[in-house]
């Protein structure tokens, strides 16, 4: 198959202190009990997945490989199943026929929302969700990678590192000096930074962003792409946008998706250039 | 530092226990040490009657926290009440021994009547007062767990779930009018004698229940706060607000939920506990949907979600319903509903939203701080418009 050595191209450098970042927070001892397997440089394996609503198909056959600490774009018009295939791979819909692994032993299949969110893979959502009613810090401070039972939230507070990582990811998002304020009250841009920040603090290493850009002023956008940018590498990184532009901007390789299945994949330039796509996009 | 965590940033809530710690105070001496004669003296009849609203505030308090909080509208919360209640009153049926009506040291009257030759096996135990505590605990976070667990695992939320409480509350009224559950039918429990071998109806047992509800309320309260403070309580707000957020987030929502309604269901069978022997009565008509209605409205009337606002809420609803149904009491269910609605209309934060101003941040300094983000943020979004009106164009 030719997508893996597209997908060697398309690699940025891998960063060598990700996996003692992983081992600082201690994401083991929540993991799914065995150690992600990418010695086949994929993470995440989407094969032959079918998922109907009452006999509609929103996924047909769909085949996904995403390689370790690749930026991925998927593309699609309206219906073409990008959502559908996000609620699949984090567990909040079980498909009908088809399997999902992550490494090359997990199935996410037989796992639940919150443990695939804390074996490490990702959400964010199409409309930004983040805590209105708490502040920067607290939000943060929720989503971080730590013990998540009832009795341990309810005694203990965060570690030192645990605090300075939040830190680190107030930079990153750029959101440090806004840290105490009430999450409700930031702008629109903001708040969907703030949810990416939020997916760092479970230290994924898949993040799944869905249409980060809607909606954002053309700064946002700009900034959001740097953000998403500076991300690849460290995460696998999965991006679903209609805006053209900004997939144009980030997209080492784009996938495109058309009534639920993968219609072509490639560089933007091939993608863009595909008959196929056009006559999707732009009609017989 | 603990303390500091409980009770700084809540002005309402140190204000409220602090009127309600001088009222256990002052209540007991003008009781007690004032003659009758003397117009400062208090009746017997106000420290029960205060005595009584003590263990709505608890009740009120508990709904607060899963509704304010956590966002499950329980309609059948006086359900837990009534079953606390009801452990309370077996305790103190165990106690009548010979002295009912048909003298019988062995069983109570209701079972003498229906000709029962035993006891049933769920009354064994209950002449302990310790057994009985226990089951006032046990009973309802029981019942709490095994009906939350359903729900929640389920994913029964919003609406459904408080129309399932009604249904749960409901059954359990219909269940406890017929005599053959032994829990002596329409007419409850009642005639109570003594607790822990003080007379139920003298002064001084009227003042320690008193007393003893005070003090529940107010660690029942810092309770309360220890969790809405804790990342747990975090945690659960979150639920409130994004459910899937939180699941997305690695939280088993379900297990939150869970816990919090028990926790919250245990506080209400407390409540009903230290309720019966100030009414000297339990009865199935404690079940009726319409109680656990009520009790939501005082909340709402208090302001949901500060937990000090359940308080007041409760205080000042069922003192109106004392006033009102003394001289009108046919009119006192329209004032209720016409209360609801310019609650709901007007008063969306209650009767504290009032006085409680919005939480300042941390400090005038970062206030000042943040003031300055917020301009330079909102010309960078003017900047940004521009930019795209000249794309666009």
């Amino acid at each position: 198959m030719n997508i893996l050595a597209q997908a060697k191209q398309a690699l940025p450098v891998k960063d060598p202190d990700f996996s003692k970042v992983l081992n600082g927070f201690g994401l083991e001892k929540d993991n799914f009990g065995a150690p992600v397997d990418t010695s086949k440089r994929t993470i995440l394996y989407v094969e032959g997945i079918t998922v109907s609503f009452d006999g509609f198909r929103a996924l047909n056959n769909l085949n996904l490989y995403v390689d370790e600490g690749e930026l991925r774009c998927i593309i699609g018009p309206n219906g073409a199943g990008k959502t559908t295939m996000m609620d699949v791979i984090t567990g909040k819909t079980k498909p009908d026929e088809g399997t999902v692994y992550f490494g090359q032993q997990i199935n996410l299949l037989e796992l639940s929302e919150h443990q695939i969110a804390r074996g490490g893979i990702g959400r964010k959502f199409q409309k930004p969700t983040i805590f209105e009613a708490l502040t920067v810090y607290e939000n943060l401070e929720l989503a971080t990678a730590s013990n998540k039972a009832v009795w341990w939230t309810l005694t203990k507070s965060l570690s030192g590192e645990q605090k300075f990582r939040i830190d680190e990811v107030l930079i990153q998002i750029g959101l440090k000096e806004l840290r105490y304020k009430n999450a409700g009250a930031l702008s629109h841009g903001q708040k969907q930074w703030l949810e990416i920040g939020m997916l760092l603090m479970q230290s994924p290493r898949v993040l799944l962003v869905d249409e980060p850009v809607a909606g954002m002023t053309g700064e946002e956008t700009e900034k959001t792409a740097e953000l998403l940018l500076s991300l690849a590498g460290k995460h696998s990184v999965i991006v679903v946008e209609h805006d053209m532009k900004f997939v144009r901007s980030i997209a080492r390789k784009v996938t495109v998706l058309h009534q639920g299945s993968v219609l072509t994949e490639g560089t933007m330039d091939q993608v863009q250039n595909d008959p196929k796509v056009i006559e999707v996009y732009l009609g017989e | 530092m603990l303390i500091k965590r409980l009770l700084l940033n809540d002005r309402g809530g140190a204000i409220v226990l602090a009127l309600i710690a001088a009222m256990m105070v002052i209540i007991p001496i003008l009781n007690l040490a004032v003659p009758t004669s003397s117009p400062f003296h208090v009746s017997t009849f106000t420290v029960t009657l205060l005595g009584k609203f003590l263990c709505y505030a608890l009740l009120a308090l508990s709904v607060d926290l899963i509704w304010g909080y956590c966002g499950i509208l329980s309609l059948g919360q006086g359900a837990f009440f009534t079953l606390g209640g009801y452990a309370m009153g077996m305790y103190l049926m165990r106690q009548i021994g010979a002295r009912g009506q048909y003298g019988n040291a062995e069983l109570p009257d209701f079972m003498v009547f229906l000709n029962w030759d035993h006891l049933p096996w769920y009354w064994l135990g209950f002449d302990s007062f310790a057994f009985a505590m226990l089951m006032v605990i046990v009973v309802p976070g029981l019942l709490a767990f095994v009906f939350g667990w359903l729900a929640f695992r389920s994913r029964v939320t919003g609406v459904y779930f408080s129309i399932i409480t009604q249904a749960l509350t409901y059954a359990l009224m219909l269940a406890f009018f017929r005599n053959e559950m032994g829990f002596g039918g329409n007419n409850g429990l009642t005639d109570f004698k003594d607790i822990l071998g003080q007379p139920i109806a003298a002064d001084t047992t009227r003042i320690a229940l008193f007393l003893s509800s005070g003090i529940a309320l107010i660690t029942a309260y810092i309770a309360c706060r220890y969790i809405v403070t804790s990342r747990f309580g975090r945690i659960v707000v979150s639920i409130r607000d994004a459910e899937s957020r939180t699941r997305f987030c690695g939280y088993k929502v379900e297990s939150y939920k869970l816990w919090i309604f028990v926790f919250s269901s245990i506080l209400a069978g407390i409540a009903g506990a230290l309720y019966v022997p100030q009414v000297g009565i339990i009865n199935p008509g404690e079940f009726s949907p319409l109680n656990s209605i009520e009790l939501v409205v005082w909340v709402a009337t208090g302001g949901r979600g500060t937990l000090f606002g359940a308080i007041v809420g409760a205080f000042s609803v069922n003192y109106g319903k004392t006033i009102f149904t003394s001289f009108s009491p046919e009119t006192w269910l329209f004032a209720l509903g016409a209360l609801f609605v310019i609650v709901t209309l007007v008063l969306p934060k209650g009767l504290v939203g009032l006085f409680n101003r919005p939480k300042k941040s941390e400090s005038a300094h970062e206030a000042l701080d943040n003031e300055t983000i917020d301009k330079e943020t909102i010309d960078e979004e003017i900047s940004g418009t521009k930019t795209n009106s000249a794309e666009a164009k």
